[in-house]
């Protein structure tokens, strides 16, 4: 009788609304595909034109370390189809438990709906030694950051086309035209790019977390210092005053900051060393008008060429 | 499958010092060296492509079988470096004398495949006096490792053990089934069960050093409704933009502080069971609304015909905007309990609750308040009341100190004023937890 009684709780809270109100995707019609950011969706709606919709589950104009495990999101991923994520853990202190949750076979780790973008990128920072935390928030795969090269979106869109085809491959073609054409894009924007930053190719900057190598590599920029001591550790009185040095020494007159983080610290390094803030933008969707993977580069690029001609 | 790579890779490598050789003794037209920097071009996406493919193979599960790296072209460059290969591919073998093959050896690196390993330690120290819930003046309250790894492409496993100072508890430890048909998730193994909020935290997650008057009185203590059975939730469809999930679980029946059960089997059959209904809604990007109802019942330590029933209700509201998320955030709760609790000579019926609010000041500064009220389980007539105020530190995500000031008026004319300092520190890589 009692056994009884807590298998009835079991199927009526378990069971029944599966029977009732099983919803199942509908397959035939487009792939429904989630993102951890949205600089993943932007390169998935490159290639995957109107044959796909795609959503970012975290906002551009937001820390991508720090995004809460909201149930709402639960409710996108149980209907998605394919989930990308930026990887290298980028994504550990929030997404694994949606995965979990979300109740969906088709997105969880190892499963033919997860996509690890990160695998089709040119990885820098890769830690050679051991790693400690005394690092400081230090991602031991690699920077996760690598979507700031122009090349590594190419990679990227190229890996998430490749993907789009494997599950639809009535489509396949599409998305591989879809990608010829970025691909030609993203080759005629680069060049506009890389000759507007030449004249400032070896300029020093500091910027506040280390999220730039693979931009700072690709267009030839500096980086002296960041104004975290560590990453993920936030700024000390010790550390600033030691890179407010550093600057001074090295005559570095640039200070790029992610629009999440305080200026304050920033606005002061740049009082005492007569440098400029930049508040770039890591991610599409930072501003309202930076809507796609080209305007993300074309905002950036015309904020550091514009701060390059004023601290020249 | 290491190897493989070490052979693709180093095919693809020599070409290179040859065409160099060769572009330095005969004069080049640029179409050539156009057609050369293309060629390194293409190895250089080569490289990067394997490098990535590498990288997914060492952070691969044990399941998934070791598949031929699908690479263009490595099969047909495999015999010109036939002779090479041997020395070479032996080098990251000897290289990491720790990497002995496991589970079938798909991946060379044995470590990958271990569990995410984590401690946590909860430090509590004390001031004041207090006769009803006495605590000691200085404690290593809590030690919890956790174990946790996705199992195979179905199901992950958690595992929770707290060593408290006399003893080791399994906290909790069950698999999670993640790829039923239906959406439905399940847990199998000893767990918080989900009455509620408080009762589903961790200690170190609480946003105080204690717990609350209601938990105490009401719900089983610092342990909670923590025990070995059964879990079924699922996503239930509602109107866009409401999350709704249904969770129903069946345990054995025993939960509670050992000298007081909350819940005691005295026969197999009798079990307890846990239902919790949650609805969830974001108001705008910044502020959601997080509300559920619970219901629990069990049988309690007098015998199998008398039973415990407690009903719950918890509200959340949770503001942070996404902009300055890391400076700012507040979290305002409560949680309202019922207890039914038959017993001789009469059922006691109860009613405790309490209500927080928690502000984050800055990157590393939260400041927080509760107020507590609860009658007692066995004594209904019987109500403590409460409240406190704490201020928590973070010197990284990794670390946490906190003061909390408490001040308790107990039923019998008692009251306590304690003054507590805690210290949480973590090691490794403890998973998230659930929101």
């Amino acid at each position: 009788m009692r056994i009884r009684f807590g298998f009835v709780v079991l199927v009526a809270l378990g069971f029944l609304p599966g029977a009732f109100f099983s919803s199942t995707p509908a397959q035939a019609k487009k792939l429904n595909v989630i993102t951890a950011t949205t600089d993943m969706a932007a390169l998935t709606q490159e290639v995957g034109g109107d044959r796909i919709t795609v959503e970012s589950i975290a906002k551009g104009y937001q820390d991508p370390h720090f995004v809460e495990a909201k149930p709402s999101f639960l409710l996108k991923l149980r209907q998605a189809d394919l989930l990308i994520t930026v990887g290298l853990q980028l994504e550990i202190g929030w997404l694994p438990p949606l995965i979990t949750q979300s109740g969906n076979p088709r997105i969880q780790i190892g499963a033919n709906g997860y996509l690890d973008a990160s695998q089709f990128a040119e990885i820098l920072d890769i830690p050679t030694g051991p790693v400690t935390r005394a690092m400081g928030d230090v991602h031991p795969l690699g920077n996760p950051h690598y979507w700031l090269d122009p090349e590594n979106g190419r990679r990227v869109a190229k890996g998430i086309a490749g993907k789009l085809g494997e599950l639809d491959p009535t489509n396949a073609s599409y998305f591989q035209e879809k990608f010829q054409d970025f691909d030609k894009r993203l080759t005629t924007a680069k060049q506009k790019w890389d000759a507007d930053m030449k004249p400032y190719h070896g300029r020093k900057v500091v910027t506040y977390h280390n999220s730039l190598p693979n931009f700072a590599k690709n267009f030839g920029l500096n980086v002296i210092g960041y104004v975290e001591p560590r990453p993920g550790i936030p700024p000390t009185p010790s550390h600033t005053i030691e890179l407010i040095g550093l600057m001074k020494r090295e005559n570095c007159k640039i200070v790029m900051v992610e629009p999440y983080f305080d200026l304050k610290t920033p606005n002061s390094i740049a009082a005492q060393t007569g440098a400029q803030v930049v508040k770039y933008l890591p991610s599409v969707g930072g501003e309202k008008d930076v809507t796609d993977y080209f305007k993300l580069f074309d905002y950036d690029i015309a904020l550091l060429t514009k701060a390059f001609q004023a601290t020249q | 499958m290491k190897n493989l790579i070490t052979w693709v890779v180093v095919a693809m490598l020599l070409p290179i010092p040859v065409v160099a050789q060769q572009s330095t003794q005969s004069p080049q037209s640029p179409q050539d060296s156009s057609a050369m920097e293309q060629r390194i071009k293409d190895l250089e996406e080569r490289i990067i492509a394997l490098e990535g493919q590498v990288r997914m193979l060492k952070a691969t599960p044990a399941a998934a079988p070791a598949q031929p790296s699908p690479v263009p072209g490595g099969a047909t460059a495999q015999p010109q470096v036939a002779t090479a290969v041997p020395a070479q591919a032996q080098v990251p073998a000897e290289a990491a004398p720790g990497a002995l093959p496991v589970y079938g050896g798909a991946s060379a690196s044995a470590k990958a495949l271990n569990p995410d390993i984590s401690v946590i330690g909860d430090f509590i120290g004390k001031a004041g006096g207090n006769s009803v819930q006495p605590t000691p003046s200085l404690e290593m309250h809590e030690s919890e490792i956790g174990l946790q790894a996705i199992i195979d492409p179905y199901a992950r496993g958690d595992f929770f053990i707290s060593f408290g100072e006399s003893g080791v508890n399994l906290e909790e430890g069950y698999i999670t089934f993640t790829a039923l048909p239906a959406g439905i998730v399940a847990k199998v193994g000893k767990m918080r069960s989900a009455f509620g909020k408080v009762n589903m935290m961790h200690n170190h997650v609480l946003p105080w050093v204690d717990r609350p008057l209601v938990t105490n009185n009401l719900a089983g203590g610092e342990d909670g409704i923590d025990d070995a059975g059964v879990s079924i939730s699922r996503i239930i469809p509602a109107p866009k933009g409401l999350f709704l999930e249904a969770t129903g679980q069946v345990f054995r029946g025993d939960s509670g502080e050992d000298d007081s059960p909350l819940f005691h089997a005295s026969r197999n059959s009798d079990v307890s069971a846990v239902a919790h209904l949650r609805s969830y809604t974001d108001i705008t990007e910044s502020t959601n609304i997080d509300i559920g109802l619970s219901y629990a019942r069990g049988h309690n330590e007098l015998g199998t015909d008398f039973l415990t029933q407690l009903y719950g209700i918890d509200a959340t509201l949770r503001w942070k905007p996404l902009r300055r998320s890391i400076y700012h955030s507040f979290v305002g709760r409560g949680e309202f309990i019922w207890s039914q609790r038959q017993q001789v000579p009469t059922e006691q019926r109860a009613f405790g609750f309490y209500t927080s609010a928690d502000y984050q000041l800055g990157r590393r500064w939260f400041l927080g308040g509760r107020y507590d009220l609860s009658d007692r389980s066995r004594f209904a007539n019987l109500t403590d009341k409460g409240g406190s105020v704490v201020l928590t530190y973070w010197p990284s995500e990794f670390s946490q100190i906190r003061g909390q000031y408490r001040h308790f008026s107990y039923a019998d004319n008692l009251s306590a004023n304690e003054l507590f300092m805690q210290v949480i520190f973590s090691l490794g890589a403890h998973g998230a937890h659930p929101f």
